[in-house]
């Protein structure tokens, strides 16, 4: 390969993988601290997108879909908590699943009945569109780039966040032991309800910063969720920095898995995965046992 | 798993016998829907003995299903029905021996990876199936004619005729659910069942775990192939969806939705299931919606599943509510 | 969106049909005696998605055969007709169940049905088994009129490879010599760059690489990348719905646009072009109907179907019309009796339709044998060029009828 291209499908791989990661962030912080298999998970990043277009198609702008879908997205975790994960929390993962699927039924129930089936698109705002030229023949969209840097940063804040405050020392505390949090006279549901609401509103702002390039239409939520759940495991469940280098290793996996053996293209991601699981059965950081 | 509850056995008892009465009076699409049930509480029963019988979460069951399936249609020549003496064995231990190779890998792990393992060598057989022309492609493949069940040059039964295969599946299931309780009163089944409750425990005494989890595992998988070997017998026509994550927690569905404590229970989420989508598709178009509330119920008020309904419908129970109520 | 039709001569949904179920189930005991069931009511069966991606496919196809029907009397043969609409969900491994519900529980006399190919496959074994009528008012899926054809299988849209063929001829008129195709991993995808693959040899031209995207992955990047680094003449793509959406967004955004000329069929700049946006200006496509057409049935359909619906015509429309037209001849020949399945078969077999697309007729192996046109996309429409090709059959050979 062209050492100009290999560079270009380096970076491919990484801004997919950067993506991938602002997704599946809020699913390892519900997975890992509250211990809750959410597969609506998937369903919060379609309804992110869906918000974009809804307020993208009246205000005309991405900011303000922004502003005004992330409160939404908030809120809306914020009641599914209430009404129906708290009762999760002490029930098995299998009922967990069986719960979270009913979810994902009426979610896309709701979508189908109130914006239809019709693909639609999300305009890049404004200050962000064009492209870089990069070959003579290959230009790279400015947006992707700025996608990148929004993820980056989230994830800077997200470490910092998780490691270096009061809040997150509970969140960490409260996904070891419970009781003893409790105890130490935190409230343990309100915490549980904000770390649901944030993950769900992380999987919404993935859903709404990506709608510019992947365009909206029912079924995208299934589609990023096994995705979503292979990083997770590949990186170690509750683990920040083990989701961000497994979304790094999938985004590069997927697009050099394309280009390099397209024969098996469609299998290297869970290929990958399977490689790693069993040369380390609690995934890259994940604590063991 | 508990002793089925001696209401649930009898309801159980009853609901067979009804059955092996329905062809008599019922129309022809009802004995082909139960036939279809059938086939799918045999695809649950195998799930159920990995999940409850032996504590192993599986998402990638619906691959030895879609093998099973598969499997059918190779050995199927083109011209005729493949004689079902070898073939349904030869499906079933091909299955056994693909499980035990996946399995060899998977087994090492638990918990979320095991899960996370099985589905993602699901989806690569998903995507092996899917992708390859050879092995049938996306829009998949066919089985010209139905197996022959014959002896001594002599037909014995036609399973194009539907009341006939519908008798058939109903053997199975039976067969089935009493072949795995078999299994599991007997020293290895009682060993899987402990496995399940402590496995460190079972190891300490001596136990080799490992080989356990294989064995049940390669056992269930061959059990899933002989439901996928019905499906594809039924339809004849099989397609690599069948082998994908929506088939495999669809039948994980029915396992949960049934309950995890009870033997009967995945054979109840079957018939639950696909009963209730009727039901609800009949009354109304939003039965997705509908179907979603279902579930959610279940799980909110039946943590054992539907089995428990059971439970708390015995006389002494009953009379109880009336007395309280 | 809306499920309903305006004109309440057609209302269908799934409520009138499971009464319909309970219903016969009792009757099943009682069979009708022959002279009831001539003027009893023509059970036709709508076996399409009415839900998800390709839900906006289904209604189209399912109106616009009413439509046709409608317009000459709203009877088939003479006989009354009951509609019975079941969601296929574009489910694969429910296909065979589902078309079991209408042919078997349901009983009707006809099956329309489906949209996705894979369900369609399905939907075959089951006719060939229970010798029901099927018409396929979409799912390209070769087998159907190829390897599994059969007398009781008629396809009044296209099969994935036809509205290739065309694209690679003027892909190879234009002077293109070389080309990369560009699809998902399966079946249709395959098949249409088969058909583009032998209308661009005609002129000479051949394809040097085959990308193939996992099925349903949209992320395009890696393989876009390929392709400006691989410099080919022309590119053909085929991709549908929310992925063609992406794909021509990308194709555009990644510069190649305005470099390497992108083909495909219609179905790339169908439904698809208010979200496509200006990425889509100037593409060039082929298919077997375009929206102006300039025809007086054409004309008349596009002013009935929005009238009737509220909603523009489409490909998939015409092809739903179609379908009915076929069934109101057929049915007329025979007065009615679905029944006599050999004089029924051979009028619609020797049916010249008068459709939105032109006229066309049917193969020996029934499916359409049509004109294909050369479309461009100007001011965020299709617009007709010229006839890439005319009365194109699909290959016959693995057909045993033909």
């Amino acid at each position: 390969m062209d050492p100009v291209f290999f560079l270009i499908q380096v970076l491919n791989g990484v801004q997919y993988g950067l993506l991938l990661f602002l997704i599946a962030s809020g699913l390892t912080l519900v997975f890992g601290i509250l211990q809750v298999i959410n597969l609506a998970h998937g369903s919060f990043y379609m309804v992110g997108a869906y918000l974009a277009f809804w307020f993208t198609a009246r205000s005309g702008s991405l900011w303000i879909a922004i502003l005004g879908g992330l409160p939404l997205a908030l809120a809306l975790g914020f009641v599914i908590e209430r009404l129906m994960i708290r009762f999760l929390y002490r029930r098995d993962h299998l009922t967990q699943v069986l719960l979270t699927y009913g979810l994902i039924l009426i979610f896309n129930e709701a979508q189908r009945i109130i914006f239809g089936s019709d693909p639609h698109s999300v305009t890049v705002p404004q200050i962000f569109e064009g492209s870089i030229r990069l070959t003579d023949t290959l230009s790279y969209p400015i947006y992707r780039l700025a996608v990148s840097g929004v993820c980056l940063i989230l994830v800077m804040a997200m470490i910092f966040v998780i490691q270096k405050t009061r809040l997150g020392m509970y969140v960490r505390a409260g996904s070891v032991n419970r009781e003893m949090v409790q105890l130490l006279g935190v409230d343990v549901g309100q915490l549980s309800t904000l770390v649901f609401a944030t993950g769900a509103g992380l999987a919404a702002l993935a859903g709404m910063v990506a709608a510019p390039l992947s365009s909206v239409y029912p079924g995208i939520g299934e589609h990023i969720l096994i995705i979503c759940f292979v990083i997770v495991v590949i990186g170690g469940i509750g683990s920040i920095k083990g989701a961000f280098i497994a979304a790094l290793l999938v985004g590069l996996a997927d697009t050099f898995g394309k280009v390099v053996v397209p024969e098996f293209a469609s299998m290297s991601v869970y290929a990958v995965m399977a490689a790693i699981l069993l040369w380390r059965p609690q995934g890259l950081f994940g604590r063991a046992g | 798993m508990s002793r089925t509850p001696r209401i649930l056995a009898w309801t159980a008892l009853a609901a067979v016998i009804l059955l092996a009465f329905l062809p008599q009076f019922a129309d022809r699409y009802y004995i082909q829907l139960f036939t279809r049930i059938m086939s799918s509480a045999i695809f649950a029963m195998s799930l159920g003995l990995l999940v409850s019988g032996a504590g192993l979460v599986s998402l990638g069951h619906a691959m030895f299903f879609g093998l099973g399936a598969y499997l059918l249609v190779f050995f199927s020549p083109g011209d005729e029905g493949a004689a079902i003496w070898w073939a349904l064995p030869a499906t079933m231990a091909a299955a056994a021996i693909a499980a035990l190779i996946i399995g060899a890998l998977a087994v090492r792990t638990s918990g979320i990876y095991f899960i996370m393992l099985t589905l993602a060598f699901g989806e690569m057989l998903f995507y092996l199936f899917h992708d390859s022309k050879l092995l049938g492609g996306s829009d998949g493949l066919y089985v010209n004619f139905r197996p022959t069940v014959a002896a001594f040059g002599r037909d014995l039964l036609s399973l194009d005729d539907r009341p006939t295969l519908f008798y058939v599946a109903l053997v199975l299931m039976v067969a089935t659910y009493l072949g795995i309780g078999m299994l599991l009163k007997a020293p290895f089944g009682r060993a899987i069942l402990g496995i399940r409750v402590n496995e460190q425990r079972m190891k300490a005494l001596g136990y080799n775990v490992y080989a356990y989890k294989l064995v049940v595992f390669a056992i269930a998988g061959a059990l899933a192939a002989l439901a996928g070997f019905l499906y594809a017998t039924q339809y004849r026509s099989v397609n690599p969806v069948l082998f994908s994550w929506r088939e495999s927690g669809l039948v994980l569905m029915m396992v949960i939705l049934g309950g995890l404590r009870s033997r009967l229970g995945p054979a109840i989420g079957a018939f639950a299931l696909v009963l209730v989508q009727e039901a609800l598709q009949a009354v109304t178009d939003d039965w997705l919606i509908a179907f979603g509330v279902f579930v959610i119920v279940v799980v909110l008020l039946l943590p054992n599943g539907l089995a428990e309904l059971a439970g708390k419908l015995t006389p002494d129970r009953l009379a109880k509510a009336a007395n309280d109520g | 969106m809306t499920r309903q039709i305006k004109d309440k001569n057609l209302r269908l949904t799934r409520r009138a049909v499971l009464g319909g179920a309970a219903a016969a189930a009792a009757a099943s005991t009682f069979p009708a005696p022959f002279v009831l069931a001539q003027s009893a009511k023509l059970k036709v069966g709508l076996m399409l998605p009415y839900s998800g991606t390709y839900a906006a496919l289904g209604n189209n196809i399912a109106d616009a055969l009413i439509l046709a029907v409608n317009e000459k009397g709203g009877k088939l043969g003479g006989r009354e007709v009951e509609y019975v609409r079941l969601d296929d969900e574009s489910e694969p491994a429910k296909g065979a169940q589902n078309a079991n519900k209408l042919v078997v529980g349901e009983k009707v006399d006809i099956l329309v049905g489906t949209v996705h190919s894979g369900v369609a496959a399905a939907m075959v074994q089951v006719v060939r088994e229970e010798g029901t009528t099927l018409l396929i008012p979409n799912a390209g899926v070769g087998d159907a009129t190829g390897k599994l054809c059969a007398p009781n299988i008629f396809r009044t849209s296209f099969s994935n490879w036809q509205p290739g063929y065309p694209m690679g001829k003027v892909a190879a008129e234009m002077g293109h010599k070389n080309a990369v195709s560009i699809t998902w991993k399966y079946a249709a995808g395959e098949e249409s760059v088969q058909g583009f693959k032998d209308g661009f040899a005609t002129g000479g031209g051949k394809v040097t690489h085959d990308l193939r995207v996992p099925f349903p992955d949209v992320e395009f990047q890696a393989l876009l990348t390929e392709i400006a680094s691989i410099k080919p003449d022309c590119v053909y793509t085929f991709f549908a719905g929310g992925g063609a959406v992406k794909f021509v967004k990308d194709y555009d955004a990644a510069g190649l646009k305005k470099s390497i000329p992108l083909y495909g069929p219609g179905f790339l700049t169908d439904g698809t072009l208010k979200a496509q946006g200006a990425s889509a200006e100037g593409l060039l496509t082929t298919l077997h109907y375009v929206e102006d057409l300039k025809n007086p049935i054409n004309d008349k359909f596009k002013a009935d179907f929005q009238k009737a619906t509220g909603r523009p015509v489409d490909v998939y429309a015409v092809q739903g019309y179609d379908t009915g037209q076929v069934l109101v001849h057929g049915l007329a020949a025979v007065k009615g009796d679905a029944k006599a399945k050999k004089e029924f078969y051979a009028a619609m077999k020797s049916f010249k339709v008068s459709s939105p697309r032109g006229e066309w007729t049917f193969s020996k192996s029934q499916n359409p044998v049509q004109d294909f046109y050369l479309r461009k996309v100007e001011n965020g429409e299709n617009r007709y060029q010229k006839v890439a090709v005319k009365a194109l059959a699909e290959p016959t050979e693995a057909c045993k009828m033909a």
